[in-house]
């Protein structure tokens, strides 16, 4: 039996609205790539990555991603750097449900994206087994240019995608 | 979302009593603590009475995964212990394994090792001083600071391949050996290091805010800290000379001309202090090993644990055999034990090694001075102030790494 | 130092089940009643001040099957002490060092943590370096290396 798909949903909004939704989107990803706060959420030796990336001679400000926020209530990017532990997965998870709308996770490093080369008991195989993350970033530790070439596509990420601002249509 | 979260830890102490009693929870996850690190602490008004400290956070089973490794594919992992001075840790497992094996490496690599341990000695003593004082608040002073280590960790890369976890050091030698202008480009380094710590000590040495914040503030004296174990910058600072580079000299230090700087109180000052004057004895070591260093090959000429050149595995069978053998079972450590220590920029770090026979050790244990001194460095944070628990922790350079492995 | 420490080993003499040298150190192996008298008489009439290290080994094949191991410095004469005790499975239990020590505390935990050896005496023996909730002693040679306990459920 074909079904037939509308062109246009039945409660489709005007056209006008749609326009208006678009470059409204466009504003408010602008505004928010180019203000990241990121809650460096540090554990083992990509601090000593995070450390070179947000300080001269790659600095992270240039992208307006340098301040951090160290309480999960004012920050908007998750930064995960080093390895997380079953210890540890229960704070990761409370800061990460204690940071509000909209928020990113960098999975920073190896042991961050896929528990990296400890495959044992006690450290966790990768933090997307806990919460989502947006933007993996490999390396053991990673060079400074690819955590910039991964806040670069995380910025193109939120420019062009949806922020409803006021309900979920707007 | 309501999630009943399960506390990792038991904390030592109930709820207080009395209502001028609180408990405060500092960690794992905060800006301060140079890692993961808890430490609850009770307060009465703004003076910390008790203090526990709960570490453990990043255990990543380091001896675990070691004994699932051959002698030489575990470096990476030995590699992870102290990352601010990856080095300093591959050589010391590899003088443990060498001394199993009753290897003696040539005199290249022996000088070589040498400088590079006191290389990585300052990019370590740098890191530490550089994220404490950033926690005081001197922005500048950390930011001049990552910029001469991030000079060194190009330079390291231009040498090892990697900028912070190198896997240079191999069970009889060097992975390569130095290439062209490496030296020159030393050079350079060390005089800029120069300029820039010129003005670290200008901007901090007598800054008023910076003394009040640290002198008498952790102090520990020094039977007290030899009874809890510590070693390193922070015995050195309470007026005990106890350096293992002078006491039982190991590679090349019985050539070297050097000092050990040793400070009065043991308080954080102390620590600050005797950490920038040992980055300077290390650059006087560095000039001059660059002038002893001799000629010659990186690896000792010894089948057992070197992999033959490339050019000869590829076209004799005998170094294919050998490359094979050495790769997939890797080197065959004789029975036996044998416990061999450096001295880290943290202290005596040392490799406690259990081999069975065969190319799988049967036990690698650490001794990290980083756990160690979480033992102990409640006595430098109880009758102080809260405030105080930030730079006293960042004058004791806990490693996570090292410390949980 | 190599006269010093068969010295010191002459004067242990009796109370020492067997002693060797290993690159450099002393190495004795003790009965476990004997420990913390020798340990006090290394501490107080030889000066090994600083305790570095406490560790086990696990030899499954062996009875007793747990040997714990101590490594003791001398600040002052620049010599390593290395002291062993065997411990069975059943009663896995050694006296504390914690009296003569205070770096004994932590060390000790994290003994207890990995191997499950019993510090008698020992105030404390949180698990230091696991959680709270995880069953085992990973270190023993019977624990997979890949049995992971997770505190928190996976979303994936």
């Amino acid at each position: 039996m074909a079904k037939t798909i509308p062109i246009r949903t039945a409660n489709a909004p005007s056209q006008a609205f749609e326009y208006f939704s678009t470059k409204k989107d466009e504003l408010v990803g602008w505004a928010r790539k180019f203000s990241l706060f990121p809650y460096p959420f540090v554990t083992a030796c990509c601090a000593m990555e995070f450390m070179a990336v947000s300080s001269t001679p790659y600095d992270t400000d240039r992208f307006g991603a340098a301040l951090p926020r160290f309480s999960p209530r004012q920050s908007d990017l998750l930064m995960v750097v080093g390895t997380l532990t079953h210890k540890q997965a229960p704070i990761l998870l409370k800061v990460y449900e204690q940071m509000c709308e909209p928020k990113w996770v960098m999975a920073f490093g190896a042991c961050a994206t896929s528990g990296g080369f400890y495959q044992n008991y006690a450290a966790v195989a990768g933090i997307d087994k806990i919460i989502p993350v947006d933007i993996y970033v490999p390396g053991c530790p990673p060079r400074p240019e690819t955590v910039i070439d991964a806040i670069m596509k995380l910025q193109d990420r939120i420019a062009h995608s949806h922020h409803p601002i006021i309900n979920k249509n707007f | 979302m309501d999630m009943r979260l399960p506390n990792p830890v038991q904390p030592a102490f109930e709820p207080a009593e009395s209502d001028d009693a609180v408990i405060v929870n500092i960690g794992p996850s905060h800006p301060a603590t140079h890692g993961t690190i808890q430490v609850i602490a009770a307060l009465e008004g703004e003076k910390v009475r008790k203090v526990d400290v709960h570490c453990g956070y990043l255990h990543r089973g380091f001896e675990k995964e070691c004994e699932d490794h051959t002698w030489t594919n575990l470096i990476p992992y030995v590699d992870r212990l102290n990352y601010c001075s990856g080095l300093i840790n591959n050589f010391a497992y590899c003088e443990a394994v060498e001394k199993l094996m009753g290897i003696e490496i040539t005199p290249r690599c022996h000088y070589l090792r040498t400088l590079l341990s006191e290389y990585s000695r300052i990019a370590d003593h740098m890191t530490c001083v550089a994220a404490s004082l950033m926690e005081l608040g001197a922005m500048t002073a950390f930011l001049y600071l990552v910029m001469i280590r991030d000079y060194i960790y190009e330079h390291l890369a231009d040498l090892t391949g990697a900028r912070v976890t190198y896997t240079y050091g191999r069970i009889g030698g060097l992975a390569r050996d130095l290439p062209e202008g490496w030296l020159k480009r030393l050079d350079e380094i060390l005089e800029q290091y120069e300029d820039f710590i010129g003005r670290i000590h200008g901007l901090m040495d007598r800054n008023r805010i910076f003394i009040d914040r640290t002198r008498n503030i952790g102090m520990i004296s020094a039977a007290d800290a030899i009874n809890w174990g510590f070693t390193g910058p922070i015995l050195r600072s309470t007026g005990a000379a106890i350096d293992l580079r002078k006491d039982t000299p190991y590679l090349a230090y019985a050539e070297l001309d050097f000092e050990v700087p040793v400070g009065i109180n043991g308080d954080n000052y102390d620590r600050y202090y005797v950490r920038m004057r040992e980055m300077d004895e290390s650059v006087y070591m560095i000039r001059q090993l660059v002038d002893m260093l001799p000629a010659g090959p990186i690896n000792v000429d010894d089948r057992r644990c070197v992999l033959p050149e490339k050019r000869l595995v590829y076209s004799e069978i005998e170094s294919l055999i050998n490359h094979f053998k050495l790769i997939i079972e890797g080197p065959q450590v004789p029975a036996g034990e044998v416990y061999a220590a450096h001295e880290a920029p943290n202290g005596e770090l040392g490799f406690y090694l259990v081999s069975t026979g065969g190319g799988i050790p049967y036990k690698v244990h650490v001794r990290s001075p980083s756990f160690v001194h979480m033992g102990g460095v409640k006595r430098m944070l109880e009758g102080y102030q809260l405030a105080d628990i930030i730079p006293t922790f960042g004058s004791v350079n806990m490693i996570g790494g090292e410390c949980d492995r | 130092m190599t006269s010093r420490l068969d010295n010191v080993q002459q004067q242990l003499g009796l109370q020492v089940g067997g002693a060797s040298r290993s690159h450099g150190s002393l190495v004795l192996e003790l009965a476990r009643a004997d420990l913390l008298p020798v340990v006090q008489r290394l501490k107080t009439e030889f000066a090994f001040d600083l305790l570095l290290d406490v560790t086990a080994v696990d030899w499954p094949l062996k009875t007793p099957r747990f040997e714990v191991v101590y490594h003791l410095y001398s600040t002052q004469h620049r010599d390593r002490v290395r002291i062993k005790t065997a411990v069975e499975l059943a009663d896995p239990a050694v006296e504390s060092l914690v009296s003569l020590y205070g770096s004994a505390h932590f060390m000790e935990r994290e003994c207890h943590d990995m191997y499950g050896i019993v510090f008698r005496g020992n105030p404390d023996l949180r698990p230091i370096l696991l959680y709270e909730g995880f069953v085992g002693h990973p270190l023993r040679k019977d624990y997979g290396k890949h049995d992971e306990q997770p505190l928190v459920p996976y979303r994936i």
